[in-house]
């Protein structure tokens, strides 16, 4: 078992800058996740990691020990690929074995025909038959040890992907977007199954997906990245409370997050659309900023529309989406040139609302996000915000 | 359409299968009429081989002889030469030549598909160059090469020139391009090296081009007269072209039945060769884009 350290990991290709000095420490039997929109550097540094690309600066120790210098292999780690990359003329069983004749069986013992020279060959591949059966028995794969990969289905050949990864007891395991190619029923399945493995095997997880629903369920904690570096890095729930800036707290969270215009009035004073809210910030006056409401903070204001420390604006309801225990309301914002909003809720109160009525939404101030024109998070001062419990985003 | 009355739909629904069927036997016909042009000198020879002398120079054609004279025809190309040590000395060519061009065009065009170095796609253009050059070109300095070193009359000079097939680099460069990068990547994660993996994990994959290779390598030197004809004089040696016009001068003279005989006997192993390998010589072809 081993921690990961990364520090300053830096990579180009050609002119574009892929990564741009990446530090990251992952502890010892952590699952951690690298999430991202594509092109956000995370499958290069997943491979840098594995030893597969090199870096252009900086350096990785696994376990304490720089790898820079090891081949792939040498590292003690394995992957798992989006594609599976099983090898497509071997049966599941060899295709499990490989890396193990590959570790116990010398170069010679290999080859076609000498290898019969080899008194030792067939007590090492009993081992190896021992060790293979065990992982396959771990992730019902009995019965298809004689398939080839073309003869199964998607979640038996991502199975037997695991298998070949787990058969070495590597130290870390390194996913890159293993379930992108499973139909939506089978992600939901393997995603436990996953958590449940790594429970079990107790080895470092280092996971890659540009689903934000993985990357909440699965890990202990999660890295936003985007343009080569990390602009988060904390525990699922972190990263959905605290959003540090706008692009984590748009892609972190379904529906998104909603994003509505506010601007910094007299005295500091928060405005939204027009009316003054009770949060101050210290940004100059008339300095425009997105204010974020999370779908499910949001609530229907029946009456007059008012309270201390609440804030509210008008909306017409365009379409309810029935998700069965709740219902996800999508509003239109009357007589203004935005994006509408979602509201989550609960199938008693959709009811109440009519399609098309006009209705007042409101929201609690100290459940808003709030950012400045340049995406970073501003924590504003106000009634409802407690200063203590602010809790540094960047580790 | 649904609004127009049943017997309009009748007649334009007949009108348009008439279309249809017209213009299948006027492809059809194209096809047969091409086929026909191929196959012409082939049954020619077939047809000649069981034909008497006095029937194979007559003015009129024929598909079918009169007299059956195939019997005789054959034993006596058969006695008169040594057809098997031709057809022998031909499979030893062919198939020395086409192992080693595999075994030095796989790692190459992998290589070349695969690797990431500087210089690569220079060296490609390099072999795509090498295409252009015929073998003609080359033919007097390795004559006069093989002739200082004493190799003249040997297997080795009659395969030597062919050993670097470009056109192999290039078709399985083509194949292996579309490899996936990944499961090179897993390989490398599980311990193999390099050539491993070219000889474990991704020539398995590359049958189809390796028998679309194959079978354009072993045609072109079952057949081959010229660069034997420069290298061999020893009758012993004869690939099977050479072997043939040893044979037509010494023994026959114009003794068509039995020279086409011959010629018969000693197509044969490249027709079975291809019909047996033709699925995976066709899949290779349409995978790696060569026509």
């Amino acid at each position: 078992m081993a921690t990961v350290t990364l520090s300053s990991i830096a990579k180009s290709f050609g002119p574009t800058r892929v990564l741009g000095g990446v530090d990251l420490d992952i502890a010892d039997g952590e699952f951690l996740t690298l999430v991202g929109p594509s092109g956000c550097g995370k499958s290069t540094l997943i491979r840098i990691i594995a030893g597969l690309e090199h870096q252009d600066g900086g350096a990785v120790t696994i376990g304490g020990q720089p790898v820079d210098h090891l081949r792939p292999h040498e590292r003690r780690v394995a992957m798992v690929f989006q594609s599976y990359a099983l090898y497509p003329h071997m049966s599941v069983r060899q295709n499990i074995a490989l890396p193990l004749t590959m570790s116990r069986l010398k170069l010679w013992q290999r080859l076609p025909l000498l290898r019969a020279l080899s008194g030792q060959r067939r007590a090492v591949m009993r081992g190896i038959e021992a060790d293979v059966a065990a992982a396959a028995a771990q992730l019902q794969l009995d019965h298809l040890l004689d398939r080839k990969p073309a003869q199964l289905s998607g979640g038996q050949r991502q199975r037997v992907a695991l298998g070949r990864a787990m058969v070495r007891h590597p130290d870390v395991f390194l996913m890159d977007e293993p379930l992108s190619n499973l139909d939506a029923k089978l992600r939901v399945h393997m995603r436990t199954e996953l958590a449940e493995l790594h429970k079990r095997l107790g080895a470092t997880f280092i996971y890659v997906t540009h689903d934000q629903v993985e990357a909440m369920t699965m890990s202990d904690r999660v890295a936003m990245m985007d343009s080569g570096t990390i602009l988060q890095l904390g525990t699922p729930s972190q990263l959905y409370e605290k959003p540090g800036s706008l692009k984590v707290a748009q892609f972190i969270g379904s529906p998104a997050i909603n994003l509505l215009p506010a601007s910094v009035g007299a005295g500091g004073r928060l405005e939204l659309f027009g009316r003054p809210m009770s949060l101050t910030v210290q940004q100059p006056q008339g300095q425009a900023m997105t204010l974020g409401v999370r779908s499910e903070a949001l609530s229907l204001v029946q009456g007059e529309p008012a309270g201390a420390g609440r804030a509210w604006f008008s909306a017409r309801l365009r379409r309810k989406e029935n998700l069965g225990s709740e219902y996800i309301l999508h509003f239109d914002l009357a007589g203004r040139d935005l994006p509408g909003v979602t509201m989550r809720t609960s199938p008693a109160q959709a009811a109440s609302v009519a399609e098309a009525a006009e209705v007042t939404l409101g929201f609690d101030e100290a459940a808003c996000h709030l950012f400045a024109a340049d995406g970073e998070r501003i924590e504003p001062r106000g009634p409802g915000v407690a200063s203590a419990s602010i809790v540094p985003l960047r580790a | 359409m649904s609004a127009s009355p049943p017997l309009v739909a009748t007649v334009s629904s007949a009108h348009s299968a008439a279309r249809r069927f017209l213009s299948l036997v006027l492809i059809h016909g194209v096809l047969i009429a091409g086929a026909l042009f191929m196959l012409a000198p082939f049954i020619w020879m077939l047809v000649t081989s069981i034909k008497p002398p006095a029937e194979i120079f007559s003015a009129e054609i024929a598909l079918w002889p009169k007299q059956f004279y195939g019997v005789e025809n054959y034993r006596f190309a058969m006695e008169k030469a040594p057809l098997l040590r031709f057809a022998l000395n031909g499979v030893i060519l062919c198939a020395g030549i086409l192992v080693v061009q595999l075994l030095v065009a796989i790692p190459c065009a992998y290589a070349l598909a695969k690797l990431d170095f500087p210089g690569r796609n220079l060296l490609f253009v390099l072999v795509l160059l090498g295409l252009c050059i015929p073998v003609q070109v080359p033919a007097m300095p390795l004559y006069i090469g093989l002739a200082q070193l004493g190799l003249l009359n040997t297997y080795f000079a009659m395969m030597v020139p062919f050993f670097l097939s470009v056109f192999a680099i290039f078709l399985f460069r083509q194949f292996f391009r579309s490899f996936p990068d990944d499961i090179i990547n897993a390989a490398r994660l599980d311990g193999m090296s390099e050539f491993e993996i070219v000889w474990r994990i991704v020539t398995p994959s590359a049958w189809p081009a390796i028998a679309a290779f194959a079978v354009f390598s072993i045609v072109a030197h079952w057949n081959d007269l010229y660069w034997p004809l420069i290298v061999i004089s020893d009758a012993k040696l004869a690939p099977p072209p050479l072997g043939m016009m040893f044979f037509a001068d010494a023994e026959t003279g114009s003794n068509y039945g039995a020279l086409t005989a011959a010629a018969t006997i000693l197509t044969a192993p490249l027709v079975l060769a291809f019909l047996i390998a033709r699925r995976r010589f066709i899949d290779g072809i349409t995978m790696t884009g060569v026509k």
